[in-house]
């Protein structure tokens, strides 16, 4: 009783009493920032060790809403504090830094920091941080409602292909979570323990380690993104305790990610687009993007049923070369086009080359270059065009190779804006020609990692790119290179990847989805990984995508290296940087080595068979 | 005007510090955080800050006797003693340790040599005069109202 009064009044007075755990090896400014939170009537934690500071997030996950953190740290790199806390907590992290240096601002998006203060510290930025603990568990919310309307139709297309049953069940599952989460949101007073945890749930918060989320990413591999409801998967996982509904409300997020990388994606394209490079490559890689968007409409959740049904093929071969089409997608999408020059040209040899050629010279271009994902997104709808993330230039895109400074830079808003991109750049490979479904096939197989990202959400979701665990794990670094340079024209689009994909996906097996970004767009992208060009897109780390609805307009893609995950973080206030700098380069450079090293199509598309599936529904 | 005169003295003192530019508006902050509860606040942060410089002072020492100078461990070492001096306002070390970084950046290693000794000195001198402050400060007793600035 009495602990739930206060919990209730923590929760009503909120922010005050809000719990932050600040983390400076430096005592002077540890007392300043102490004293300086204490001011602002927030519950403070002190520790002048990362390494204490993890410890003490992972005893307990509901004890801290938010975290502050040194940038210099002598016993673990602020980033990769940063990283962590993000993937297993998915708490908001603020950073702090003396050195308030673009690049390094960048990096900290990149790696998902939710804000970048500089030191000294003053109290009135500090006053305003609670604001990141409210944003997070908002968007949280907002997602797991859309996502729950959009497994209706899922439900309703999915009863096609798969058991009736199960379409029954997710829509009743469906409506009984909206239930659950308009009345978390209405009474969370009522819920007990958990209430002054913002993204709070009712029972303790299951964390999806990096083990958990690769059998999860697998299970819905197996099943195929619009078939995968969570009790099938819950099955599949064979994990105990965890139940459907964890399963379920994973899968939201998941699908909201993928959702939210095809948004950046989007908005990637579209800058690319700006960039108007290499018409004659955007063309062909619209016919083929045509069918594949196709087919990434097949793939995501709510998608797929749009798409199917919205969009035929020749629709989307229509709107991709429409002079609009083409003017936006001025960029040719280097990982549309490639699929079928590879495949024709044995590209593998030549792919690394290419990919060497951007790389190296320009930062940009790695990052673009590192990941192999070319999304197309259909200009659709919403979208202010349709914008194709070229990926890598593949082999035969010789148009798209000639600029690869503007490729890349056109790549690199285009992933700024898209959530998306940290999610082109591995798994992303929606096979929408035939040619490409080889490809695809291939990539599927190689285990692209599911990336996860929910739109619009800080919760961030992850691609866990693994077509073959070494090569993820370089393309992942590359990866992170590139996001790292990805620079928003637009402002931003900035994702920030909530960090609410606890895990970071296991580079092997793990299965790349490719959700539909319907937010704000709801536009379909088409990822095409060009097995050779992006195969390296294997991140060594996960990288996880966020995506944050709020910012659809300004995402800043931040690339949190873990395994596979290509994380997004999205910046509400719309902000430039676009980040991921550092991890979109290194993703790139493992990338190129990737292709060197394997001949073959590194990513395998997730959901591949899924996807032919899908097609021929 | 105060008519307490050790007051007066310790308003006119603080005063000067920050007119001849030993300090700047991030004291005012520390001061702004000192309360009843928290009564000794700014002097706690001061000497802390004193406290651990000291071991950065001396990482900069060692690391600029060994050539050829290692400029980025140096850099490394600078920035860290920046950030702290910010935090307690110390303007004038601050504005060292800005140049200090430059000539690391730039690889002027006889520059990094004379800006760290004249930042030693900007370091002695306030560590002197606060000293100085907080002692008259506590002679004149606790402020009846919040410190503010001038």
């Amino acid at each position: 009783m009495t602990v739930e009064r206060i919990v209730s009044e923590r929760k009503d007075q909120f922010p005050v009493g809000m719990r932050v755990l600040a983390v400076d090896d430096d005592p002077t400014c540890l007392l300043l920032l102490e004293t300086l939170l204490r001011r602002c009537q927030y519950h403070v934690t002190t520790t002048s060790q990362a390494i204490t500071a993890l410890k003490m997030l992972r005893e307990n996950k509901n004890k801290f809403d938010l975290v502050i953190s040194d940038v210099h740290m002598p016993d673990m790199d602020g980033f990769k504090l940063l990283e962590l806390v993000g993937l297993e907590m998915d708490l908001p992290v603020i950073m702090l830094s003396a050195n308030g240096d673009t690049k390094l601002v960048m990096k900290g998006i990149t790696h998902g920091a939710c804000d970048y203060l500089l030191k000294p510290v003053r109290i009135e930025e500090l006053k305003n941080i609670w604001q990141h603990v409210v944003r997070r568990k908002k968007f949280d919310r907002k997602d797991r409602n859309n996502s729950d309307s959009q497994d209706k139709p899922h439900a309703d297309s999915g009863g096609e292909a798969a058991g009736i049953g199960n379409a029954d069940n997710n829509v009743k599952v469906n409506k009984k979570r909206k239930d659950q989460n308009e009345d978390e949101d209405e009474d969370r007073d009522e819920d007990g323990h958990d209430n002054d945890d913002p993204s709070t749930q009712k029972k303790p918060r299951v964390v999806w380690s990096v083990e958990l989320h690769r059998k999860f990413v697998a299970a819905v591999n197996q099943l195929g993104i619009d078939k995968a409801v969570p009790k099938r998967i819950l099955e599949l996982m064979n994990v105990e305790k965890l139940t459907r509904e964890n399963v379920a409300s994973h899968l939201q997020k998941f699908r909201l990610y993928l959702k939210r990388i095809s948004c950046v994606a989007n908005q990637q394209a579209n800058m690319v687009a700006a960039l108007g490079t290499a018409d004659s490559s955007y063309l062909r890689m619209g016919s083929l993007n045509g069918l594949g968007n196709f087919h990434a409409l097949a793939g995501t959740d709510q998608f797929h049923n749009a798409a199917f049904r919205s969009f035929p093929p020749s629709g989307v071969l229509g709107r991709l070369n429409t002079p609009a089409g083409l003017g936006i997608r001025g960029l040719p999408s280097p990982g549309t086009i490639p699929l079928g020059h590879v495949q024709n040209s044995g590209h593998s040899s030549n792919d690394p080359s290419k990919l060497q050629s951007f790389i190296p010279g320009n930062h940009n271009a790695n990052i673009l270059q590192g990941m192999p994902m070319s999304l197309e997104l259909d200009q659709l709808q919403n979208n202010k065009g349709v914008s194709h993330i070229g990926e890598l230039p593949v082999a035969n895109s010789t148009s798209v190779f000639p600029v690869p400074g503007s490729l890349m830079d056109a790549r690199i808003t285009g992933f700024s804006n898209n959530p998306i991109l940290g999610v082109t750049s591995n798994s992303l490979m929606l096979e929408g020609s035939s040619q490409q479904t080889a490809l695809h096939a291939r990539n599927l197989r190689d285990g692209v990692s599911a990336i996860g990202f929910q739109n619009g959400n800080t919760l961030s979701d992850f691609a866990s790119i693994d077509p073959v665990s070494h090569q993820l794990r370089d393309s992942k670094a590359d990866l992170q290179g590139q996001a790292a340079s990805i620079n928003c024209n637009a402002g931003q689009i900035m994702t920030r990847v909530p960090q609410e994909w606890n895990s970071s996906i296991p580079a092997n097996g793990a299965m790349i989805q490719l959700d539909q970004c319907l937010d704000q767009n709801n536009s379909i992208f088409h990822r095409t990984m060009d097995s050779d060009s992006m195969g390296p897109l294997n991140f060594g780390d996960p990288l996880s995508i966020k995506h944050s609805e709020a910012n659809n307009s300004a995402m800043e893609p931040s690339v949190i290296g873990k395994e596979g995950y290509l994380m997004y973080q999205s910046r509400t206030q719309g902000n430039h940087i676009p980040d991921n700098i550092g991890s979109l380069e290194d993703l790139a450079s493992a990338m190129m080595k990737q292709d060197q090293d394997n001949g073959k199509p590194t990513y395998g598309s997730f959901g591949h068979n899924s996807y032919s599936h899908r097609t021929c529904i | 005007m105060e008519r307490n005169p050790l007051r007066r003295q310790l308003q006119i003192m603080r005063k000067s510090l920050f007119d001849q530019g030993y300090l700047d508006e991030q004291f005012v902050q520390l001061e702004e955080l000192q309360d009843d509860s928290n009564p000794n606040f700014v002097e706690e942060v001061v000497t802390l800050y004193y406290r651990d410089s000291a071991r950065l002072i001396l990482n900069l020492e060692q690391a600029l006797e060994r050539k050829p100078y290692n400029f980025n461990k140096l850099d490394a070492y600078m920035h860290q003693f920046k950030g702290s001096s910010s935090s307690i306002g110390a303007k004038k070390v601050k504005a060292e340790s800005t140049l200090f970084r430059e000539y690391c950046k730039s690889g002027n290693g006889e520059g990094c040599m004379r800006c760290f000794q004249q930042l030693k000195k900007e370091y002695a001198t306030l560590r002197k005069k606060l000293e100085a402050y907080f002692q008259l400060a506590r002679q004149a007793g606790p402020m009846e109202t919040a410190c503010r600035p001038k």
